[in-house]
């Protein structure tokens, strides 16, 4: 059992001071093997120290309000038997789509593509895999979503099996749900 | 005081130890044969060792105190000699027939106990008679030590209220009266000690007194124990016949060290009541006594015994404590002209802490405190001394931490006035602290007016202050520092849109005069707050109410107009593109064709002039491509120019890559899946067959440049595309085309000499999912039936 974090669109401080209390006394160090992140964090410093300190091994890529701009555009990684791709999703247009985002998953030839961008949870499957958005762990405000609740997404790989769950924050509370993935061993051809 | 050597006192102390272990011997002897004479005899020789001159109070002490247990068991023979029936009379009256007066006044005050205890006289008679025979030594050393032994012979035989020693009435008076006499003479004898010896040895003088300070200081202690001493006792005799003898004395030493005994010795009740008298007397002290450490102490005190319990807080105001402290701080100030900032701020510091502590409500009392500061301080140039810097950010830290509410304190008229006077360096480090006071405390500030109070707490965070140069700071520390304000801009809101709209622009005053390297930080929370605004006004239907009200969109985005633009000072083009599109995406959703319009314009004038870098072009190109592409308020005029230009700067992009990339996005401008939305198949496929010429363009030179093939994944990226439009139903894109096109990518890939593992794999994924297609079945299945993989 792998815990794998995924979170990003956090604007902090352009949109958002900080991520909620509530999150932030949920995400203690120790506890997670993986960290995704989507992108705009956006201050390097506070965020992606931070972020840092609740798990060394930590993936970003290049939101268009990052501070750092040296985050690449696109990052893989396998974990487990799956293999994880991750994009801020502000090079996919029209933002949001469904099948644009399928392509970037093709390109990729990743079994969960994870992208953000547009601050609203997603989490489905399609034939190819499974897309995630993570949505945005501060609730920032977005031009593409309105009433944006704070979120992030916890993946637990299990061998072929992915529990997906999502941790919104809505009127004060946390509220979890979770979606299950499995893969199919035929899926794809050796690499 | 001897004037010999460390190693000649130890002789001295060695033989004056001798001397009187040889003479108790002898002492003893005749205590157990009971010959009286004979134990008088030598216990009087015993005691004359106590005559000399020669030690210093810290040896003194050690022969003082065997002579004390030796003259215990002289008093126990006593008392057997009394019970016996022996007259204590005639005692008390023989052991005044020793030679030397000092052993004589000795053997008295133990007689004189055991006289006490028989009851054979009244305590007062003979403690008063003790008290006055001590008189006869006046050398300060001997004499100290002599009315010591008399505190400690009688402690336990005062004539207190419930004693077995109590008489007939007013008993007490006299037991107060002797415990009075002993200390005004002791203090007496304490303070001549300091005229002794040359002058040279002042130090090594105020040394030893110091070592002698608690036999002194005992006698208050023993007047505190008294039962008799209740409030009014205290206030209409102890204190003031102590703080007489403390005032009148005149030296610096007994003075700070009794005003600090009487605070500690007697209960706090006492000191409230009598706060008057005890805090008249501060002023009268010598100048050089250390008064603010006393006043501190007295405070510390108070304070704690009002946080003891809740009861005891009414009392406070009813005698006006803070009043009289307040007053009385006030008078030693001025009276002490040459107190350096660092004691006059701490005695502040004091007040307010007991202020806070006693009369947290009382927001008027802090600001009371706060302006005598602000009043001693004016006039002085900024503070350099770090001493006093320190005591000043406490005293504007402690109302921050108690009341966790910068709003409470944003109340406090002179709480800037006091901030003034630290200098640049500090005043920003306060600046942080309160700023990470609100964060913390997740405090909301919500009306405009304490907005701008805040804004000007914090100004030297906000702007240059006069004299202090941006660039001393380390960039690290300036960043983080600016972010703060950038986190603080969020924590302004009201939910009444025209309180909102009178804080941003209050907000966006001070930011503008921020200068070039702050306004990338603070312009974009700014912004980010008025869109929010905007969309919060969009919610409440019964818009168009007229143009009299000050909050509408409409006004609103002229506001952010003009507030990006000041980011061209910088010059920060990039941001300043991002923030124009969130604006124009914000205009369509209130539908102001115009004001969309015009920040498209804005963006793209930034883009063809300011933005020069090739990669930031891409991701510019993008961000307009992808915002034009959700605009549905333009009419086809307008979004014909929009489209126009965006697909023109797409193909000139410098990398022929970027170009086919940004060419192929350009596509979904011509196609929106809305209902209403454009769905124009025609521009759909010029532009995905441009973005093919393109990508055949890049292939030819990269056969050239390096007798390679190039590119294969854009052509299977543009196949994708065709996919996309294919499956939603644009007549343009035919199967027939899609098969060319595989067959294009297929060939190819054959003809490659270098093989491309991802584009290999986009591919096979790409022809799966046409299979998958396919067998959907239905409609969909329909579609690909003709496409042969």
């Amino acid at each position: 059992m792998v815990l794998v974090l995924a979170l990003g669109d956090l604007h902090i401080p352009h949109r958002a001071p900080d991520l909620p209390a509530k999150f932030k006394s949920m995400l203690v160090p120790g506890k997670i093997q993986h960290i995704i992140c989507t992108g705009n964090l956006c201050i390097k410093q506070e965020v992606h120290d931070y972020l840092k300190s609740l798990c060394p091994d930590m993936h970003v890529t290049r939101g268009e309000y990052d501070e750092d701009a040296r985050y690449p555009e696109t990052k893989t990684l396998t974990i487990g038997q799956f293999k994880l791709g991750l994009c801020h999703g502000h090079q996919v247009i029209p933002w949001g789509d469904l099948d644009s985002l399928a392509m970037l998953q093709r390109q990729l030839d990743v079994d969960i593509l994870v992208t953000g961008h547009t601050h609203q949870f997603k989490a489905y499957k399609h034939e190819g895999g499974v897309v995630i958005n993570p949505g945005s762990a501060t609730g920032a405000y977005s031009s593409i979503t309105y009433d944006v609740n704070p979120s992030f997404v916890l993946m637990d790989i299990d061998g072929l099996r992915v529990v997906v769950y999502v941790y919104e924050l809505i009127d004060g509370e946390v509220k979890v749900d979770k979606i299950d993935f499995k893969k199919t061993a035929t899926a794809h051809s050796a690499h | 005081m001897t004037s010999g050597g460390i190693e000649d006192e130890e002789k001295w102390l060695a033989e004056g130890i001798a001397g009187l272990q040889h003479n108790a011997f002898y002492m003893h002897r005749a205590l157990d044969s009971n010959n009286l004479k004979d134990a008088l005899k030598y216990s009087a020789q015993m005691l004359s060792e106590l005559r000399t001159s020669r030690l210093s109070p810290h040896k003194y002490y050690d022969l003082y105190m065997r002579a004390f247990d030796e003259l215990r068991k002289l008093e126990m023979f006593f008392k057997e000699e009394a019970r016996r029936g022996c007259s204590i009379i005639d005692l008390y009256e023989l052991v005044q027939h020793a030679g030397n007066i000092l052993p004589r006044l000795y053997l008295l005050c133990t007689v004189g106990s055991v006289y006490i205890k028989s009851k054979e006289a009244p305590a007062k008679d003979v403690l008063k008679d003790l008290v006055e025979m001590c008189r006869g030594i006046q050398h300060p050393l001997r004499g100290l030590f002599l009315r010591s032994y008399l505190s400690q012979v009688s402690r336990d035989k005062l004539p207190d209220i419930g004693s077995e020693y109590e008489g007939d009435a007013d008993t007490v008076m006299d037991a107060v009266e002797f415990v009075l006499q002993n200390f005004t003479e002791m203090n007496k004898l304490w303070v001549r000690m300091q005229q002794q010896g040359p002058a040279r040895e002042k130090e090594k003088r105020e040394k030893e007194r110091s070592e002698l300070r608690d036999l002194v200081g005992k006698n208050l202690h023993v007047l505190s124990q008294i039962e008799g001493v209740d409030l009014d006792m205290y206030k209409d005799t102890v204190l003031p016949r102590v703080l007489e003898q403390v005032v009148n004395c005149k030296d610096e030493l007994a003075q700070y060290y009794l005003m600090d005994c009487i605070i500690q010795v007697f209960p706090d009740e006492y000191h409230l009541q009598t706060l008057e008298t005890l805090l008249g007397a501060c002023p009268q002290l010598q100048p050089t006594v250390d008064i603010k450490t006393v006043l501190s102490q007295l405070m510390e005190r108070l304070s704690n015994y009002a946080a003891s319990s809740a009861e005891v807080l009414p009392e406070f105001l009813q005698v006006e404590a803070f009043t009289k402290l307040s007053n009385a701080i006030g008078k030693v100030i001025e009276a002490q002209v040459d107190m350096p900032v660092v004691g006059a701020v701490t005695l502040y510091v004091s007040l307010l802490t007991f202020t806070l502590r006693v009369h947290p409500d009382r927001l008027d009392y802090v600001d009371q405190v706060l302006g005598a500061c602000v009043k001693k301080l004016s006039g002085k140039a900024r503070i350099e001394d770090a001493k006093a810097t320190k005591q000043i950010v406490a005293l504007l830290s402690a109302p921050l931490e108690k009341y966790n509410d910068i709003v409470t304190a944003l109340n406090l008229s002179n709480y800037p006035l006091v901030m003034d006077h630290l200098d640049n360096a500090t005043n920003k480090v306060m600046a942080v602290v309160i700023i990470q006071s609100i964060m913390k405390n997740n405090t909301y500030i919500s009306t405009d007016d304490k907005v701008e109070a805040l804004f000007q707490l914090i100004k030297g965070l906000i702007k240059d202050l006069d004299g202090s140069l941006v660039e001393e700071l380390d960039e690290e520390d300036f960043k983080e520092e600016q972010n703060s304000v950038a986190r603080l801009i969020h924590m302004l809101h009201n939910d009444d849109p025209e309180e909102m709209l009178k804080i941003i622009c209050t907000v966006r005053k001070h930011i503008l005069t921020g200068g070039p390297k702050r306004l990338p930080f603070t312009v974009p929370p700014l912004i980010f707050s008025a869109l929010k605004l905007i969309r919060q006004l969009q919610g409440q239907d019964g818009d168009v109410v007229g143009e009299d009200v000050p909050a509408t969109p409409k006004k609103i985005f002229q506001l952010l107009n003009q507030t990006i633009e000041a980011l061209s000072s910088v010059p920060s083009p990039e941001l300043a593109l991002r923030l124009y599109l969130q604006c124009a995406e914000a205009a369509n959703d209130c539908d102001l064709e115009p004001v969309a319009y015009e920040f498209f314009t804005q963006a793209f004038i930034l883009y063809e002039e300011e933005i020069a870098d090739s990669k930031a072009q891409v991701t510019a190109i993008h961000l307009i491509i992808g915002t034009l592409q959700r605009m549905n308020v333009f009419g086809v005029e307008n979004r014909d120019t929009l489209t126009h230009k965006a697909t023109g700067y797409s193909a000139k992009l410098l990398k022929k890559p970027d170009q086919c990339k940004a060419v192929y996005a350009c596509s979904h401008l011509f196609w929106v899946d809305d209902q209403d939305g454009v769905k124009d198949g025609e521009r759909v496929l010029l532009c995905l067959k441009r973005a093919l010429r393109i990508a055949n363009a890049a292939q030819q030179m990269a056969n050239v440049t390096r007798g390679s093939s190039g590119p294969v994944t854009l052509f299977v990226e543009i196949l994708n595309k065709y996919l996309y439009f294919f499956e939603k139903g644009n007549p343009q894109i035919t199967s027939a085309a899609i098969q060319g096109l595989i067959e294009l990518i297929t060939n190819e890939m054959q003809s490659d000499t270098t093989t491309d593992p991802f584009a290999d794999a986009f591919f096979a994924s790409s022809l799966r999912y046409i299979q998958f297609q396919k067998q959907k079945g239905g409609g969909m299945g329909e579609k690909y039936e003709s496409i042969k993989v």
